[in-house]
């Protein structure tokens, strides 16, 4: 029942064709990821699922066949951290305005007196409730090659829980591939002067330690009193603690190497799993040598030149450092076996992306790792990977098929599968180039 | 840059386990010998011997220092740098809460800058915008190492106060009587300081009962539901048991007077008056209290409550019995203490050698260090300064230092390494406008 909505929705709305019982691609490269490619084979997608992959599948008798010769496979691009459908960026709770759909979004709010305030948190929303398909930018994201994103609401200090996302799909439950998989944390300053507590990063921080303490206590006072209400006061409600509580991981922000160690100690205070996500400074020593055990994940927005600089600020020799060495990040935290994934950071458009991946390459990141980190390390980040990441049978039909090397200048992504259903890049608006025009050239 | 510098430095640098002797100096050692001609042995990080002659060990780098001089490290009892983010948590009167040891940046170049004026240790504060502000740290100017490795191992953390006009007009500059703007920050008075900490004090009393209770329980062998742990009052508690210090920002006499009852009170000690303008006013008070004093040199006027400020105050106090320190309280003044500490000679007459102690055995009494550090002595970290010339003259320039033996500092190397960082600089500005894409046509 849900393909067939998915499937008759997406014919109307998605330039998406309906599902036959079964797809087969054949004679296409394939790259599992999980294992080594094969130049010459067929992958079998039934049901939302791959039924089978290798060099020597049998075709199923009801399939349709697509003839990948001189295509190549590639498990569905996931972006590691998200916001793509996400309702626009709105400061939370107290500025009026609001984040469409939050609950916190109560007008001219006084300002947080303190952490009990629970200032610049709605760690109880989740991506999934709040996702909105209809979001230009999914659409932009399937034409670069994703099928997947883990999407977060951002807004904030705790600004809720992430979801993986299917990127397509018209009824919005439809697409949740896990509703809830953790909390996004930034070290955010948000109203400024007079603006209530916090009002500096060592004040987020303190917040952040303050709401730890208050859920394990939390968690203490609500078994006890589960266990015998009599004659104990009533713990009450704090909706900020259960999204905390509820959430298996957290993410925080690190791009200098001081960042780095100064959240991996956190994280690990705060006894939490930790993502680390930003990392400029990704190439430094000092990063890699307290990463062994927090995975990371990638801007893809490199560090880049103020567009109108002004001419009379002198730039430091560490700024341009930094500039030149980003992109040799991937690179430098595969060497030192850090597991790290990409995420896109505001950099929508498929050129774009297919540029900033071709900059990690440039500086030595080879093509198998440039796959892997938009595909089965961020499924193993979140622990997903037994469902997503990689083309092995049994996993979700998540699939890119290109004509040429996957984040070539000259690549195209000729179709995407997403739970089976294929998609076709739509083309982009003149102008603005692009890796997933479909229109062939002359 | 930096990492440039620093490998440069390290270069030049003695590995942990050797030993340096510096020979033929005037050193003025501030253990009661005065100031003679000798030289100074440093092994595995301690003064192993002082004296006017010493065995050179095998194997030792020697330096000869003939016409120079040589100080114990300076130490500087009130200082702001090396901290990321806000030096304030401006938006509550009670910010016990945030720590500056949670944002440590051993990056800020006004390490290195301090370092080039012989600063070797360092006492971080929170800023004065709160009656009582967060929790403080002492750092030794290991420039180039971690944030944890800055922090000066077993000196006792502490706490800044604050009194006077920072606190009850901070965060708002209608002095808390602000329009909707910028809402009202109780205090607004002299009177509200007062009262907002003895209100803290009594909640951190009621908080230090409740969980001796728990302790008490727990070690009569029940299984008690702990309190919750508040970070507020846990620094607070952690003052009433005597393992913070308070550091207290005060101008006037009278808050001077105020903040010793309050304590009286309560049962804490003030540790140190920081700034202390009128301290001269009420030295017997605050010798009879057994608080230090960490004061301007001569800076007075540049506010209202800085009007009876007088240069003479430190000599003034120091005759009092006060253990009297000079502070920079800013990056630049920071970089040139000793000739603050000169000041001294001429308003008020001290001795050379208790002028140099403001700025190095006082201090170290101030923070609890004294035993490890502020003197020439054996057995001591081996923290000194190499001046070129009279350290209380204006004309001296430092040119090396060392800390736990190490060299931090050499001003040759520093200024020999300029050309090669300046073409280091060149050359990626060059790189990045020969890569920068060609300006596309709006």
């Amino acid at each position: 029942m849900k393909h067939l909505v998915t499937a008759l929705l997406a014919c109307l709305a998605l330039n998406a064709q309906p599902a036959p019982t079964s797809i087969a691609i054949r004679g296409a490269k394939i790259v599992p990821v999980s294992g080594p490619a094969i130049e010459k084979g067929a992958v079998v997608l039934r049901g939302g699922l791959i039924e089978s992959v290798g060099e020597n599948v049998t075709i199923p008798a009801d399939a349709e066949v697509i003839d990948g010769t001189g295509l190549t496979v590639y498990p569905g691009l996931i972006d590691a951290l998200s916001t793509w459908g996400m309702p626009g960026v709105a400061p939370a709770a107290g500025r009026g305005g609001g984040r469409a759909g939050a609950a916190a979004a109560a007008p001219a709010a006084p300002p947080a007196k303190g952490p009990e305030d629970r200032p610049s948190t709605t760690s109880w929303i989740k991506a999934a409730d709040e996702f909105q398909p209809n979001d230009r930018r999914i659409e932009l994201a399937r034409n670069a090659g994703f099928t997947t994103a883990v999407v977060f609401p951002t807004t904030g200090i705790f600004g809720g829980q992430g979801s993986i996302i299917d990127l397509a799909g018209d009824k919005r439950d439809d697409m949740v591939l896990e509703p809830s998989v953790g909390q996004y944390i930034a070290m955010y300053i948000g109203r400024g002067f007079g603006g209530g507590f916090p009002s500096s990063l060592m004040g987020v921080i303190a917040y952040v330690r303050q709401i730890y303490l208050d859920a394990d206590h939390y968690k203490l006072v609500k078994a006890a009193y589960e266990k015998n209400p009599r004659g104990m006061e009533r713990p009450a409600y704090d909706r900020a603690l259960e999204g905390v509580i509820e959430s298996k991981r957290i993410l925080l922000p690190a791009n200098r190497w001081v960042e780095v160690q100064r959240m991996v100690k956190f994280g690990r205070e705060l006894k939490q799993p930790t993502i680390l996500y930003g990392m400029v400074e990704g190439f430094d020593k000092r990063s890699t040598d307290y990463l062994k055990d927090t995975p990371v994940l990638v801007s893809l927005k490199w560090p880049a030149a103020p567009r109108d600089p002004d001419p009379d600020e002198v730039e430091t020799l560490r700024t341009l450092e930094d500039r030149a060495k980003a992109p040799t990040a991937p690179e430098a935290l595969k060497q030192a076996g850090v597991h790290f994934a990409f995420y896109t950071d505001g950099v929508d458009q498929p050129r774009e992306i297919q540029r900033a991946m071709k900059k990690a390459m440039d500086a030595g990141l080879s093509r198998e790792d440039a796959v892997r980190a938009l595909t089965l390390s961020p499924a193993e980040i979140y622990g997903v990977a037994d469902r997503v990441g990689s083309i092995e049978k049994g996993k979700i039909a998540n699939l890119v098929v290109t004509k040429g090397e996957i984040f070539d200048d000259r690549t195209r992504v000729e179709m995407v599968f997403i739970d089976g259903v294929k998609h076709t890049p739509t083309p982009e608006p003149p102008g603005r180039g692009g890796a997933a025009t479909p229109e062939r050239e002359n | 840059m930096k990492r440039f510098l620093l490998a440069a430095l390290l270069a030049l640098a003695p590995l942990f386990g050797e030993t340096t002797v510096i020979r033929n100096a005037t050193i003025m050692s501030e253990s009661g010998k005065g100031t003679f001609k000798g030289s100074i042995v440093i092994r595995d990080g301690k003064i192993a011997e002082v004296g006017e002659n010493v065995m050179i060990p095998d194997g030792a780098t020697v330096i000869d220092a003939s016409g120079e001089w040589v100080t114990p490290g300076i130490i500087d009892c009130h200082s702001h740098i090396a901290a990321d983010g806000n030096i304030n948590e401006g938006s509550v009167s009670v910010s016990s809460m945030v720590n500056i040891k949670d944002v440590i940046n051993p990056e800020d170049i006004a390490i290195y800058r301090a370092l080039a004026g012989g600063v070797t240790v360092a006492n971080i504060l929170h800023g004065s915008a709160n009656s009582i502000g967060g929790q403080t740290i002492v750092l030794k100017m290991r420039w180039g190492k971690d944030a944890d490795e800055m922090i000066f191992e077993g000196a006792k953390p502490g706490i800044k106060f604050a009194l006077g006009e920072n606190p009850k007009r901070a965060g708002n500059p209608q002095g808390g009587r602000g329009g909707n703007a910028s809402p009202a920050r109780y205090p607004a008075t002299r009177m509200g300081v007062e009262d907002t900490i003895r209100e803290a004090f009594n909640e951190a009393v009621a908080y230090k009962a409740e969980w001796d209770r728990y302790d008490a329980a727990v070690k009569a062998g029940q299984n008690p539901i702990p309190p919750r742990k508040d970070l507020k009052l846990e620094a607070l508690k952690e003052v009433l048991e005597g393992k913070r210090y308070v550091h207290a920002h005060s101008y006037r006499a009278d808050e001077i007077l105020m903040l010793i009852r309050i304590a009286d009170d309560y049962g804490f000690k003030i540790r140190t008056f920081q700034h202390v303008l009128e301290g001269y006013k009420v030295a017997d008070e605050i010798a009879a209290h057994g608080a230090g004093g960490s004061t301007f040199s001569d800076w007075w006027g540049y506010k209202m409550e800085a009007y009876d400020a007088i240069p003479y105050n430190a000599a003034l106090m120091a005759k009092k019995g006060i253990i009297v320190s000079l502070n920079s309280d800013d990056a630049e003044l920071m970089r040139r203490l000793n000739t603050e500490a000169a000041k001294a000679i001429k308003y008020g007459g001290l001795s050379r050698e208790d002028a140099l102690a403001m700025v190095t055995i006082n201090p170290a009494k101030q923070l609890g260090v004294e035993s490890r550090v502020g003197s020439i002595e054996a057995g001591k970290d081996g923290d000194v300064v190499l001046f070129d010339k009279d350290p209380l003259s204006t004309m001296s320039k430092v040119q090396k230092v060392w800390i736990d033996g190490n060299k931090y500092f050499d001003r040759d190397g520093d200024v020999s390494g300029r050309p090669a960082k300046e073409l280091e600089k060149k050359k990626l500005m060059n790189a990045e406008k020969s890569n920068a894409p060609a300006r596309r046509p709006q």
